[in-house]
């Protein structure tokens, strides 16, 4: 694919960043939507020192959902057109405070699974019509079983799973690849408090992996792969043991 | 929450609050929350010259800001690493006018320690290549710092070691090149005469470094293989590859011990089996044999190990690295390999290391009585004149600093005026009494 039209949301993230580098160094056009303006005019520079052929950006408000349409148009229109998308924008939460408080919950989900589907619907029409493409999401692990340390966390990306997967089949006769990623543990800021150790990768791995699993049109992508090995063993626990597990 | 940090040495640790600001502003307010703190790249300095209890990580402000492809000038923030300079620069027909013996340093680091490297005779040290950075102040303010702009403040930054504030970013230099390769041709030494002949003879050569056998004595004391180089002009623009080697934990056994060593440096001495060799190489091999494997400092295992880098002044010659030569093979506690180069002219900055002489770097590892030879070493070395590299000193004595950088008061006199003593300080900075 020469020069690769690419539109990343949550574009600040330090994963996020490092698979821009990777594809910025293969000349993509890039347009990149995030929260922290501080940050983003820089990093639109810095992409396009590092190779990018054209490096967009947009202020992206994920609570915001009723703009979100207009921004995919905008980002379309500014691309020229759409190769890859990926959707990365979230927060990794407060369990304590959501469990407290519902509206803590509902902002959480509007964050981190409702933005998506704000996102991806319009990206998954522009797809399907021109018949070729690809749209990531960054699901996560959590998503794959509810626990209580951060149920209200893995419930909104366990919509980003079943969303995804659906959206994949759906897209499937049409050329489009949906890929759904999901990271363990990686050291961004975002996790800077909890403890490092030898589940964590860095964010330059992550985000080599995550362009990996784009290139190579996957469906279901842990990161790094051994975590469908630990997912897939947390998920056979029987609930009536499960719910007595400190998890 | 804190989180054990340690230099490359990984002596010593230290439990330490580790900030990783993405923006200036984030930096500003981590200068202005801590009673007291100090900026950290990649911790590649040896020693405790980035550590103390609050750290700021440069990881996030890794930025490319500008470059202007008419002069070469590229301006950074602090955390971006030489190896991505190299990376995205060397396509394009670009190289760093100075870099040290590995790429993996950040820009605030390299200014930092004003680094140095295999031409210090012909190009003197990193802050040569720097037109200007971006210093953050205890005060909170940015001051824009170069020859002509707070000059004072300039120079005690670079070779500072981070005690005058957070530098944010930096515009550097670059230098053309046509090809990524060099021209090196390698020289058999016998002797500690025989190869500072070499280094003689070959002085107008851009660079050249000694890698030179510690543990030999008597008439092969001092026995090198040296090389010298210089850009090739044609090849490929190739950037280097990630590095290929790991050593994943601490080595069960003591790896670096007397056997391994004599067996090491038999084969790298022995691998040279030509008195004269001509070869072109990528700069990769060139500038960064060690880079080949990430975490090589583990082969020291666990107590960790640190590196002894003195110059000594011309004047003290032959005769003084003879001396010091004997002592540290008579110990048997020196490494493998000692690094021996020329460095050229001091520069004006009050704290940057070289100054017109030898200097050799060798690794120690941790064990008992170390700390007693190093004293001893020390005292051989200021006798001569000489000094050490506060990027890898781990040890040295508030008296042995002051001594052999007797530009300290002024150092201390420009950080006053900026407010960054008691501010700006690390677990070194205490113990040389720059507090």
């Amino acid at each position: 694919m020469q020069r690769p039209r690419i539109l990343i949301a949550g574009a600040t993230s330090g994963m996020v960043e490092a698979a821009a580098r990777l594809w910025a160094a293969r000349g993509a056009r890039l347009y990149l939507l995030a929260r922290e303006g501080e940050r983003l005019g820089p990093l639109a520079a810095d992409l396009a020192l590092r190779g990018a052929d054209m490096a967009g950006t947009a202020v992206f408000e994920a609570e915001d959902l009723a703009s979100h349409g207009a921004l995919v148009q905008q980002a379309l229109a500014a691309l020229g057109g759409l190769d890859v998308a990926l959707l990365a924008q979230g927060i990794l939460g407060d369990q304590a405070a959501a469990q407290a408080d519902a509206a803590v919950a509902v902002r959480e989900f509007n964050i981190n699974a409702l933005s998506m589907v704000t996102l991806a619907t319009p990206i998954a029409n522009a797809l399907q019509a021109q018949g070729h493409g690809a749209i990531a999401f960054i699901s996560s692990v959590a998503g794959d079983r509810g626990r209580q340390s951060n149920y209200v966390y893995g419930a909104a990306k366990a919509t980003i799973t079943a969303f995804s997967s659906g959206l994949r089949n759906r897209l499937a006769p049409h050329g489009v690849q949906v890929t759904t990623i999901k990271p363990g543990f990686v050291a961004t800021p975002m996790t800077a408090h909890l403890r490092q150790g030898p589940l964590f990768v860095s964010s330059a791995t992550a985000g080599r992996l995550i362009v990996k699993a784009i290139d190579k049109r996957k469906d279901v992508a842990y990161l790094p792969g051994f975590w469908r090995l630990i997912m897939a063993v947390i998920a056979c626990i029987p609930e009536p043991i499960f719910k007595r597990m400190k998890l | 929450m804190t989180q054990a940090l340690q230099g490359w040495g990984r002596y010593p640790i230290i439990r330490s609050d580790v900030a990783h600001p993405a923006m200036t502003s984030a930096a500003q307010d981590w200068v202005a929350r801590q009673p007291s703190g100090i900026a950290h790249g990649l911790g590649r300095s040896y020693g405790d010259s980035a550590l103390a209890a609050q750290v700021l990580k440069t990881d996030r402000l890794n930025l490319l800001l500008a470059f202007d492809p008419a002069t070469g000038m590229l301006t950074a923030q602090a955390g971006v690493t030489l190896d991505e300079i190299l990376t995205g620069f060397v396509p394009r027909g670009w190289f760093l006018r100075v870099t040290p013996g590995t790429r993996f340093v950040t820009l605030g680091g390299a200014v930092a320690s004003d680094v140095h490297g295999k031409s210090h005779h012909a190009t003197g040290c990193f802050s040569e290549c720097v037109d200007s950075f971006r210093l953050l102040l205890a005060s909170g303010q940015v001051w824009n710092c170069s020859r002509s702009e707070n000059p004072e403040l300039f120079r005690a930054t670079c070779g500072g070691m981070g005690l005058t504030g957070v530098i944010l970013d930096v515009s550097l230099r670059l230098m053309p090149i046509t090809s990524a390769y060099f021209d090196q041709v390698t020289y058999k030494c016998p002797g500690l005469d025989a190869v500072l002949d070499r280094l003689a003879e070959t002085a107008q050569v851009t660079y050249s470094v000694a890698w030179i056998d510690c543990v030999a004595t008597g008439a092969s004391l001092g026995r090198s293989v040296l090389t010298v180089g210089e850009h090739a002009t044609e090849g490929p623009l190739t950037p280097h590859g990630a590095p290929k080697l790991t050593v994943p934990f601490d080595p069960p056994f003591n790896a670096v011990n007397p056997f391994t060593i004599k067996a090491f440096n038999a084969l790298v001495y022995g691998k040279e089996f030509k008195a004269v060799k001509r070869s072109r190489i990528h700069y990769a091999p060139f500038f960064y044999p060690l880079d080949v494997a990430t975490h090589w400092n583990r082969l020291y295992g666990k107590p960790g190990f640190t590196q002894y880098q003195f110059v000594l002044p011309m004047a003290a010659g032959r005769q003084g690295l003879r001396t010091v030569l004997t002592r540290i093979a008579a110990s048997g506690m020196g490494s493998p390999l000692a690094v021996l180069k020329v460095a050229g002219a001091a520069n004006d900055n009050p704290l940057s290391f070289p100054l017109a002489g030898y200097t050799l770097a060798l690794d120690f590892k941790v064990q008992p009585g170390l700390l007693g030879l190093l004293d001893e070493l020390d005292a051989l070395v200021l006798g001569l004149g000489g000094r050490l590299y506060l990027t890898k000193d781990a040890r040295m004595s508030e008296a042995t600093f002051k001594q052999s950088y007797p530009r300290w008061a002024e150092f201390q006199g420009v950080r006053e005026k900026v407010g960054a003593i008691g501010r700006f300080a690390s677990l070194q900075s205490k113990r040389l009494g720059l507090d």
